[in-house]
């Protein structure tokens, strides 16, 4: 298939790990920002193609793991509603909250549904006059757009029964954070094809100078991650600090105007906890004033103030908060595999498919510990 | 397979008589009777109804005896319908057993307010299906459930064959060194499902690959060729299906994912909707596992075949016993394939 094969190509995947293997002269730290990088690096096996000198790190790039229990709670609580069809992207179903999940409401009698896109909601929305449809509007900057637009098509059309739980968080904050912390082993980034797709990479040139990290941004295939890593090491290894695009098919310097233009006309920049990092100022977008009657969050804040649970994150075993910081591995994880598995996930990395656990316990578990 | 659409027949029932099933249907009444002697009787070829059991003589060797039910929403897709999956992978479990297929029964769960055009539409479907695969169907029931308490049909089919060779095949009779030959491309039968379902367009329609395989599998018994474990890809894939018989068998296996046919609309849809096709379901696809000298053979037979014209070698059995399953990657690294956690694509057959 075209844009795909040639960018899973075996023969140019090898050659470009040798490339990586010619020019490396001292050991480096890289972090993948996004969970999709995270998931093809761990089924494709790109690590071990690389000499032992390149430390991958995965990052916090993975919009299920680092949604706030807290928010997670009042997902439950607004599918639990009787005149509630709550709608979600599949992923976010088995998360953990603090008591149960949202496949649990959905055995238990919710009305709680799969959707592709959040336009698909308002349809159901529109199918469903007496009811309460609701869409809980995660992601980084690449589904921004589109939820964007269904707030954007439900006030044009006068659709009053459809509002969204947001927690739509934004990659250049958390990268900040993640460098400005003492902990920090990262010396380069892979930024996230798809987010900067939509937003260009105009904002990652400030960080890259200020923290003096080379920033590459990559695609997703093989070989887009193998040459966006052989990118990167060679700017470390000549000491260079730039923002290189290795997506060209599909990154702009400016990214996509419209798209840009439709977040800012519907959302604003707002502070959002970071679930196992904690709170990052500017972190996330909230639906502006102008659309509040769109904002589930806001819609039900009585009722969701009254019922609101002690919530419990980042106890037990998990150490999903080192790991989304790149500073443990999966397998670092004493719980990984034991007590938490995608049966029985303790953290969210074990539950989405873009999370690292996740990805480690599919590709990885089985060899890591064969069974008896 | 036949596109169930075509049919001309006019059903046996007078729509303006009675367009939707009743609970009537399946209250033991003149309705009852009616669907039973009208329609499904006259259409099966059963004679004999009034007895509360087929009774049937068997040839010579061991009988295989399955049964499976069958719930996959949408009813009607893109190359078959759920009478034409009721047929085949009942008579598919039995050739996957090595047997060869002789009888099936069809019992009906009706849901009130299905139009009786689409169970004449479906229950043609199965005759043309039971015919093609050389199986007839001789028992039966029909129930009818209210309104809400069901999806339009739910079918359940038992079947009989026979086992006319004295070879064992299970997967405790998978040896090191076999080799595995699959009959044709994965997956597509989950994603014509799920293109239906999440209204995704292509340039050509992905037909379902529903298909019985038992004529297929005859043959290769037929030939002699010494197989040692057969099992079509139906829920979970071939990568499930490979890992189910890795731990029976307590014999590695290595697959190379290059070998592995996917057509092209197939990965596509697969990339869209965030799918592996390894562990998408086929309903006309299985795996052989045959000794080294019997593969070229075994793999000539296939290709000879209507079903098995992209048959393919895709691996081997190691002669490592830890039960593991492991792929090589089109990059050239090789890794562990596990069972998926939970269910990648619900009611899919």
């Amino acid at each position: 298939m075209k844009f795909v094969d040639e960018y899973r190509d075996g023969k140019i995947a090898q050659e470009y790990a040798q490339a990586i293997k010619a020019i490396v002269t001292q050991p480096w730290t890289i972090m993948e920002i996004c969970g999709g990088q995270t998931h093809s690096i761990v089924k494709y096996g790109i690590d071990e193609l690389l000499p032992p000198e390149i430390n991958l790190i995965h990052g916090p790039g993975c919009p299920v793991c680092v949604t706030p229990v807290e928010i997670i709670d009042e997902a439950i609580f607004l599918a639990q509603l009787p005149d509630v069809i709550f709608c979600s992207f599949g992923d976010m179903l088995r998360v953990p909250g603090t008591e149960t999940d949202l496949l649990s409401v959905k055995a238990s009698g919710g009305d709680v549904r799969i959707v592709y896109s959040p336009l698909d909601a308002l349809t159901i929305a529109q199918a469903n006059p007496t009811k309460q449809v609701v869409f809980f509007g995660v992601g980084f900057e690449t589904t921004a757009p589109a939820t964007a637009m269904a707030v954007y098509q439900a006030n044009a059309q006068g659709i009053d029964n459809f509002s969204l739980l947001i927690s739509h968080v934004l990659v250049p904050p958390a990268m900040e954070a993640l460098l400005s912390s003492p902990n920090s082993r990262v010396q380069g980034f892979l930024a996230a094809g798809h987010v900067c797709t939509v937003m260009g990479y105009t904002e990652y040139e400030p960080i890259a100078a200020k923290y003096q990290v080379p920033i590459v941004v990559t695609g997703f295939e093989p070989v887009d991650i193998l040459q966006g890593l052989y990118m990167c090491i060679q700017q470390l290894e000549h000491q260079q600090v730039a923002v290189e695009n290795q997506y060209s098919r599909s990154v702009r310097y400016q990214g996509n105007k419209q798209a840009q233009d439709l977040i800012t006309e519907i959302f604003e920049v707002v502070p959002r906890r970071w679930r196992g990092i904690g709170s990052i100022p500017e972190s996330g977008l909230g639906i502006r004033e102008k659309y509040a009657q769109f904002d589930a969050g806001r819609r039900w804040a009585k009722d969701w103030a009254k019922a609101q649970l002690q919530t419990d994150d980042g106890e037990s075993d998990c150490i999903s908060g080192l790991i989304l910081q790149g500073i443990k591995k999966p397998h670092d994880c004493p719980a990984f595999g034991t007590s938490c598995t995608p049966e029985r996930p303790l953290g969210a990395p074990m539950v989405s498919s873009e999370g690292a656990c996740a990805a480690y316990y599919r590709y990885r578990m089985r060899s890591l510990v064969p069974s008896p | 397979m036949e596109n169930t659409d075509n049919f001309t027949l006019a059903c046996p029932i007078p729509i303006a008589q009675y367009p939707q099933i009743l609970l009537a249907h399946g209250g033991g009444g003149k309705l009852m009777h009616q669907l039973i002697d009208k329609m499904l009787a006259p259409t099966f070829g059963t004679t004999d109804i009034q007895h509360d059991a087929a009774t049937f003589e068997l040839p010579r060797g061991r009988v295989a005896f399955t049964t499976d039910s069958y719930v996959v929403r949408p009813l009607f897709f893109p190359g078959g319908d759920i009478g034409s999956i009721a047929v085949c992978g009942t008579v598919n479990d039995l050739a996957m057993a090595g047997a060869r297929p002789l009888y099936l029964s069809a019992g009906f769960i009706l849901e009130e307010g299905l139009a009786i055009e689409s169970l004449w539409r479906v229950v043609q479907s199965m005759q043309a299906t039971a015919q093609k695969a050389g199986v007839r169907i001789i028992t039966g029931d029909t129930k009818v459930v209210d309104r809400g308490k069901g999806d339009g049909i739910f079918i359940n089919t038992a079947g009989v064959g026979i086992i006319e060779h004295d070879l064992s095949i299970s997967p405790k009779a998978v040896q090191p060194s076999d080799v595995l030959l699959l009959n044709g491309d994965i997956g597509r039968h989950g994603i014509a499902i799920m293109a239906l379902r999440e209204g995704l367009a292509f340039t050509h329609t992905i037909d379902s690959d529903v298909a019985p395989v038992a004529d297929l599998v005859g043959q290769l018994l037929a030939a002699g060729i010494e197989i040692h474990c057969l099992r079509d890809l139906t829920r979970g894939g071939l990568a499930t299906t490979l890992n189910e018989i890795a731990a029976a068998s307590r014999k590695d296996i290595q697959i190379d994912e290059s070998l592995i046919p996917v057509e092209e609309q197939v990965q596509g849809a697969c990339e869209i909707l965030g799918l592996d096709p390894l562990y998408v379901a086929c309903e006309g696809r299985f795996v052989a596992f045959v000794p080294p000298q019997d593969a070229d053979r075994a793999l000539a037979i296939m290709q000879q075949h209507p079903l098995g014209v992209g048959a393919c070698q895709i691996g081997s059995v190691t002669a490592e016993t830890t039960g593991l399953v492991s792929l090589r990657s089109k990059i050239g690294v090789a890794r562990i394939i596990d069972m998926l956690t939970g269910e990648q694509l619900p009611r899919i057959c």
